[in-house]
């Protein structure tokens, strides 16, 4: 059977050569950088080489400002939890946009049950803010802007270079979670005016294991995790070695491959979604649509009358990874969150698939998933009660409203008694 | 890839990729559609009752992997059960018959009980001779 991953937001497989530069690491190069012999000092070595690697791929004026952490997550604390308390005697106020990764939401909401405040920006239906409400959110007691570079759901491009000429005006600290753009669209901090920005290989064919958050001089950060002196004293804690140092080819690798992987994902992007169009009625592209507001390498799909995790379990049965942002997929039983922001019906947020394409992927792939999803479609619609009283007018579609039949939502509290959240 | 992983166990796994009792009822005796206000699914089962039997029971469901799996195997559990066993069914009978389902998943069983429940209450008020004597028709 083919195999298609199509998650690769999720992760990517390491290159070969990345998998060869990591193994002396394990055997022979061993040391610990932080260790004053031989072996630490070969080790060290190979850091700064990997620092110069990643610095490259985001444009920072040195190396220094690399540290490096466990994984994107734990350098989206670092960044969010680490200015805030270094500038608490300034000002407790924080803003971020609505839409931002649960590593970012997630900590901010920590920060407010320790007393910190935060003003969360709304986004437009694409998913794209607006400079000038961020600017209208700031108060004297910001101190912290934290805005994602790409959407992880939606792939939309936020308008970071605005936003950061508005926080270097008022003087405040701009973060940018690059996790969804790094290696798949160009990055330059000093062109952004970001004084913080984190990302991990393991979404551009390195290893997972590491975290990069860029740090300049301008953003005052105290550290999180605490210990030895590594990483000047930003956080401590022994480096993953093989993994930073894998981590670093594929950054040289994917800035050198940036404009071929970017081609050939939107060329992909484009099949796919034209298939998928042409051939299956009632489904909607969610987000920008593909151009300037968008990454090459996301879909996000709702396919009406039917849900997102009975297609995700019949895509991976045929071969097909990917992702879905319905209640049913995640642990709270809520829709993803940026769904919700973009105003999406709540049946079509039920019914969603997250695609992200990889330099892999091939045109053969796309024609593969469009085929064997048309009958995905037509199995769970035949299955769906939603889809039989929508062709006898007792409820209307969302996506191309005949004007018969009520509203899924409308139906859905009928029927349960409540309103689906 | 050699080995073949799934999210939920080989009998789930089964019901849904191929569930028993898929459709509609045509002159259905009970209709029943229940909604899940915790997630948004929605589940309708349909029954043919003779001779005070479900003599056939039918599913169509809008929902996850084990939404589909759980109504399949109710409406296999019913069939051939009298009103009244079938208004004491379990959505724990769902969930031992499927062999167990993740806790964030019970849900769907209950939801299965319900809609069972719906379409029994929805022939009983059409037929409330029906109702055993002495016992008030569910709420």
């Amino acid at each position: 059977m083919r195999q298609v991953y199509l998650d690769h937001q999720a992760s990517t497989p390491v290159l070969p050569e990345v998998f060869d530069a990591m193994k002396p690491f394990f055997t022979e190069a061993f040391g610990n950088p932080s260790s004053l012999h031989q072996h630490g000092l070969r080790v060290r070595d190979a850091l700064a080489k990997a620092r110069s690697q990643y610095a490259a791929l985001i444009n920072a004026e040195s190396p220094d400002d690399i540290i490096f952490t466990s994984d994107g997550t734990e350098a989206a604390n670092l960044a969010i939890k680490g200015v805030a308390y270094a500038n608490q005697r300034k000002g407790t106020h924080l803003v971020v946009c609505e839409t931002e990764h649960p590593s970012v939401v997630n900590s901010i909401e920590f920060l407010e049950k320790q007393g910190f405040t935060c003003t969360r920006v709304k986004v437009d239906r694409e998913g794209m803010l607006n400079p000038e409400d961020v600017r209208a959110a700031l108060t004297d007691k910001t101190t912290l802007i934290a805005v994602h570079h790409v959407n992880h759901d939606i792939g939309t491009i936020e308008p970071i270079k605005e936003i950061g000429k508005i926080a270097n005006e008022k003087g405040i600290a701009f973060y940018v979670d690059a996790e969804a753009s790094a290696g798949w669209l160009p990055i330059d901090v000093q062109a952004m005016g970001a004084n913080l920005l984190s990302f991990s290989p393991h979404r551009f064919y390195g290893p997972k294991g590491v975290g990069i958050l860029y740090r300049n001089r301008k953003a005052r950060m105290v550290s999180v995790i605490h210990g030895g002196v590594q990483e000047g004293g930003r956080r401590a804690g022994t480096e993953n070695v093989p993994a930073i140092v894998g981590g670093g080819l594929a950054a040289e690798i994917a800035l050198r491959e940036m404009p071929e992987r970017i081609a050939h994902t939107a060329r992909l992007q484009k099949r796919l979604w034209d298939g998928l169009k042409s051939k299956i009625a009632y489904i909607k592209f969610n987000g920008p649509e593909p151009g300037p507001k968008r990454v090459s390498t996301n879909l996000n799909i709702s396919t009406e009358f039917i849900e997102g995790e009975g297609q995700l379990l019949l895509c991976d049965m045929n071969g097909i990874a990917v992702a879905s942002g319905s209640s049913c997929v995640s642990k709270s039983l809520k829709i993803s969150h940026v769904l919700a922001a973009i105003g999406l019906d709540h049946a079509l947020a039920q019914g969603n698939i997250i695609i992200s394409l990889g330099k892999d992927n091939t045109e053969e792939d796309m024609d593969y998933v469009v085929e064997t999803f048309v009958k995905i479609v037509d199995k769970l619609r035949n299955m769906s009660p939603m889809w039989d009283e929508f062709q006898r007018g007792i409820i209307d579609s969302v996506i191309a409203p005949t004007g018969r039949g009520k509203s899924f939502s409308e139906h859905a509290a009928a029927v349960s008694g409540k309103a689906a959240h | 890839m050699s080995e073949t992983y799934t999210l939920y166990n080989q009998t789930v796994m089964e019901h849904f990729m191929n569930p028993r009792n898929m459709g509609d009822i045509k002159d259905a005796d009970g209709v029943g559609e229940v909604g899940a206000a915790a997630c948004g699914d929605i589940m309708k089962i349909s029954l043919k009752i003779k001779d005070g039997k479900i003599e056939d029971a039918r599913f169509k469901t809008f929902g996850c992997g084990s939404a589909i799996a759980s109504s399949s195997m109710a409406t296999e559990l019913i069939k051939g059960r009298s009103i009244d066993e079938a208004m004491n069914f379990s959505n724990q009978e769902v969930v031992d018959a499927l062999g167990g389902l993740p806790p964030v998943k019970i849900h769907c069983s209950v939801l299965a009980e319900e809609a069972l429940k719906a379409a029994l209450e929805d022939y009983l008020k059409k037929h409330p001779e029906m109702a055993k004597k002495g016992e008030a028709v569910a709420a």
